[in-house]
């Protein structure tokens, strides 16, 4: 894997491009490379996605590799089984993540052990992608981040974009991986990114490096994080949406915090990790997701089992409550400035 | 708050709720006199092409090929020469001594679990011998039939059943739960049902890819209740994919009987109909009419007419597993008076009604098979038996979770051999 090479290439030529055009983009250039490639789910076909994500695709590559599927996600991910066991590399789409549950035995149970219990026979080269997360008025069944349900399962990777640069190259690699990928996108951060201030007017990507996204093909390896922005006072570990909104609480405090995207939840990129926390002996875990048994608190029992000697402080959690994502108030449950805010100046208080 | 006890309202008759019951339990004297079982040979026989509806009459009778006086007759029966009626014999001779000898062997405390297909045995190997030898299976955990009639290792299955260390799936799966892709057999899950929309998947990969090859997939009565029957069913409608999807009614699913899955208000063939495909109902217990079925099937799948869905009905004559004692909750009389009798019987008398065939012959195979079993069984043996030590490395363990070790399984893997180094210090490394 040497991935990362090719994004470092200055003079490669980038264009501008919201999550869903990159995410679009790496879709048409994988499908061109791989004939074995086939893309099914709700909508996705010659409307080209709820999200626009597939627009295009069916028209250029025809019904036989893009189509709509029946409205049972335990069919379109059951159905993906199969076509991989037969050596298709099958990248449905599960309309909302919120959706997923119908499709979770195929999901849990057949797809993510497929290779292990068949002894490498019958592989599972699936990508499922799905937007997540809240931050658009979609209520408790269009906002979920269920991401820990998945990084609890063995044999199941999950990744998770938090630029339209990161979504195409993480996009491409998980396409290619042989194992089962869930690809969970930020709906929020589709058509720019998100500082928590709701009230305020929406940016786009125009501007925000991240969006900023090369030509053609390359790959930003599974399990890698990215450092956001380097620094000594604090390590921020997050990902998605709540990469942005974190950042912005940062900057505003003045504090040289180390923020860290970790794109990939499994396997995580330990590494850095370790290095970031035991470098700033502080650390603070957000994400979105409710917060009992969410990914945060295995977050923060690897940095308490592995920095314990380094940390100056009790590890921080800021996440969503542990109540369904309410429509009305969804800015109350969104883990937004003011609690990240309060959990910064726990942290850095002495 | 609401009241704990609502009273009547109005002169409306209070609702009841309906449990199906089964209508034997243990000890009830049997008599199946109420179970409708046609005349063989009476049904017509459509075109393979045929619009979808002209199966549906069928769904709900049965078709039957073998009759009273053990010959074969009407527009099912398939016509199969001598030589294949006696393979076919053989095979669902071989796949019951191999049932009757690893039944013994998991009694005799040598591997954990093992399933019988007793009474069913017709059912997997005429299927078998219907399809192409590539078209795909994907089976649930009573089809061993179609493995051993596709030429499989007895000795392979027998080294998954003991878990040892030449067991194909090193290990991990539960006794029975084979896999084989070299012939056609997809990796045995013991979530149910969650083969029918893979089948289903599998089908419109090679319809995709232009292939020739269909698939098959098969689920109990009781399974066809999870949502993945559904599921399969839908999609494959809607893509009209070259797929046979069988359900085995043999009548109990553990301790429920069919009744469960709905059996009391429509036939599982007759659930085609509601989707719009081709159905049929199936003797299974006749190797003939599910020969003729499946091969209908699979003409149809394979010249671009679609799915079908085959009913086969049949009895479980021995309990679920190893770990099931049906005497505790069905009458013992059912197997004895079950109307459509005993598969391997009927083709027995078949081929000696044929004048193809003695008794004498029978008995000869029968010993023969026996000896066929016991050797594989031996052979592997010798490659260890569950919990006498011989198994697969200690590191397969972690292996295959993901195409590559990440940093956290082998973390645990190093900690899983150094509980292995403290429990048993002498201990060298794989293998024992």
């Amino acid at each position: 894997m040497t991935e990362e090479a090719a994004v470092s290439l200055h003079d490669a030529p980038t264009r501008p491009m919201n999550m869903i055009e990159a995410i679009n983009d790496a879709l048409d250039i994988m499908m061109v490379r791989d004939p074995d490639i086939v893309i099914l789910g709700e909508d996705v076909g010659y409307f080209g996605g709820v999200f626009r994500a597939t627009a295009g695709l069916q028209k250029k590559f025809g019904r036989n590799r893009v189509f709509d599927s029946p409205i049972n996600e335990c069919g379109i991910i059951g159905a993906a089984v199969g076509m991989a066991a037969y050596g298709l590399r099958p990248v449905p789409e599960i309309q909302f993540a919120d959706y997923i549950y119908p499709g979770l035995d195929q999901l849990v149970s057949e797809a993510a052990r497929m290779r292990y219990r068949s002894a490498g026979e019958f592989t599972s080269a699936i990508t499922i992608r799905s937007p997540f997360g809240g931050g658009i008025f979609g209520g408790q069944t269009h906002s979920q981040s269920p991401e820990a349900m998945f990084t609890h399962v063995a044999g199941l990777k999950t990744v998770i974009p938090a630029t339209p640069h990161d979504a195409k190259g993480l996009l491409i690699a998980a396409i290619e991986d042989n194992d089962p990928v869930i690809f969970f996108e930020p709906k929020r951060i589709y058509n720019g990114p998100f500082d928590g201030y709701y009230d305020k007017p929406s940016r786009t990507w125009k501007g925000h490096p991240g969006g900023l996204v090369q030509e053609g093909y390359y790959k930003i390896p599974l399990g890698k994080a990215r450092i956001v922005r380097e620094g000594a006072a604090l390590t921020v570990l997050s990902y998605g949406t709540m990469i942005h909104v974190a950042e912005a609480v940062l900057a505003e405090k003045g504090i040289d915090a180390e923020i860290i995207d970790l794109r990939t939840l499994v396997p995580l990129d330990i590494e850095a990790v370790e290095k970031s926390v035991q470098k700033t002996g502080k650390c603070l875990v957000i994400h979105e997701a409710t917060r009992t048994s969410g990914f945060g608190a295995e977050l923060s029992a690897l940095v308490q089992e592995r920095c314990f000697y380094h940390l100056e402080a009790p590890v921080e959690r800021v996440t969503g409550f542990d109540t369904p994502y309410p429509h009305s108030l969804e800015w109350a449950y969104f883990p937004g400035p003011v609690r990240i805010g309060e959990a910064v100046d726990r942290l850095m208080k002495d | 708050m609401a009241e704990s006890q609502p009273g009547p309202r109005g002169n409306l008759p209070p609702l009841e709720l309906y449990v199906p019951e089964p209508r034997y339990r243990p000890g009830d004297v049997v008599d199946y006199s109420h179970l409708p079982v046609p005349p063989a040979g009476q049904l017509a026989r459509p075109d393979e092409a045929c619009p979808a509806s002209e199966t549906w009459p069928m769904t709900t009778d049965m078709i039957r090929v073998l009759d009273e006086d053990d010959r074969a007759v009407g527009p099912w029966n398939p016509g199969l020469d001598p030589e294949t009626l006696r393979r076919m014999l053989r095979l669902m001779a071989l796949t019951r001594a191999f049932d009757d000898r690893l039944y013994r062997s998991q009694r005799q405390g040598k591997t954990s679990f093992y399933m019988k297909c007793t009474g069913e045995e017709a059912i997997a190997i005429a299927h078998a011998q219907a399809l192409a030898h590539d078209d795909m299976v994907f089976p649930s955990y009573r089809q061993q039939g179609i493995l051993i009639a596709r030429g499989y290792p007895l000795v392979d299955m027998v080294n998954q059943i003991y878990s040892n260390r030449a067991d194909k799936l090193k290990g991990r799966q539960l006794p029975v739960m084979y896999s084989a892709r070299d012939y056609g057999f997809f990796s045995i899950s013991g979530n149910l049902a969650t083969q029918f929309p893979q089948a289903v998947g599998w089908a419109m990969a090679s319809a995709i890819k232009g292939d020739t090859r269909i698939a098959t997939a098969f689920v109990g009565e009781g399974s066809s209740a999870e949502g993945d029957f559904h599921a399969a069913m839908t999609f494959a409608a809607v893509y009209n994919a070259p797929v046979v999807l069988n359900v085995v009614n043999n009548q109990w699913a553990i301790s429920s009987f069919s009744g469960f899955a709905g059996a009391e208000r429509t036939t599982f063939a007759a659930r085609a109909a509601g989707y719009g495909i081709a159905g049929l109902r199936v003797d299974g217990n006749d190797a003939l009419a599910v020969y003729a079925a499946s091969r209908w099937a699979a003409d149809r799948a394979r010249a671009n007419q679609g799915p079908t869905l085959i009913e086969h009905f049949t009895y479980r004559a021995e309990g679920h597993s190893t770990s099931d004692d049906p005497s505790a909750y069905r009458s013992a009389q059912e197997r004895e008076e079950w109307p459509l009798g005993d598969p391997v019987m009927r083709l027995k008398k078949h081929l000696i009604a044929l004048g193809e065939w003695s008794e004498e012959q029978q008995e000869a195979m029968d010993r023969e098979l026996v000896e066929q079993v016991k050797v594989a069984t031996k052979e592997a043996e010798k490659n260890g038996v569950l919990g006498h030590g011989l198994h697969h490395p200690f590191h397969t363990m972690f292996e295959d979770v993901f195409e590559e070790l990440p940093w956290h399984l082998e973390e645990q893997a190093a900690q899983a051999i150094r509980e292995r180094e403290t429990k048993w210090p002498e201990w060298k490394g794989d293998g024992a």
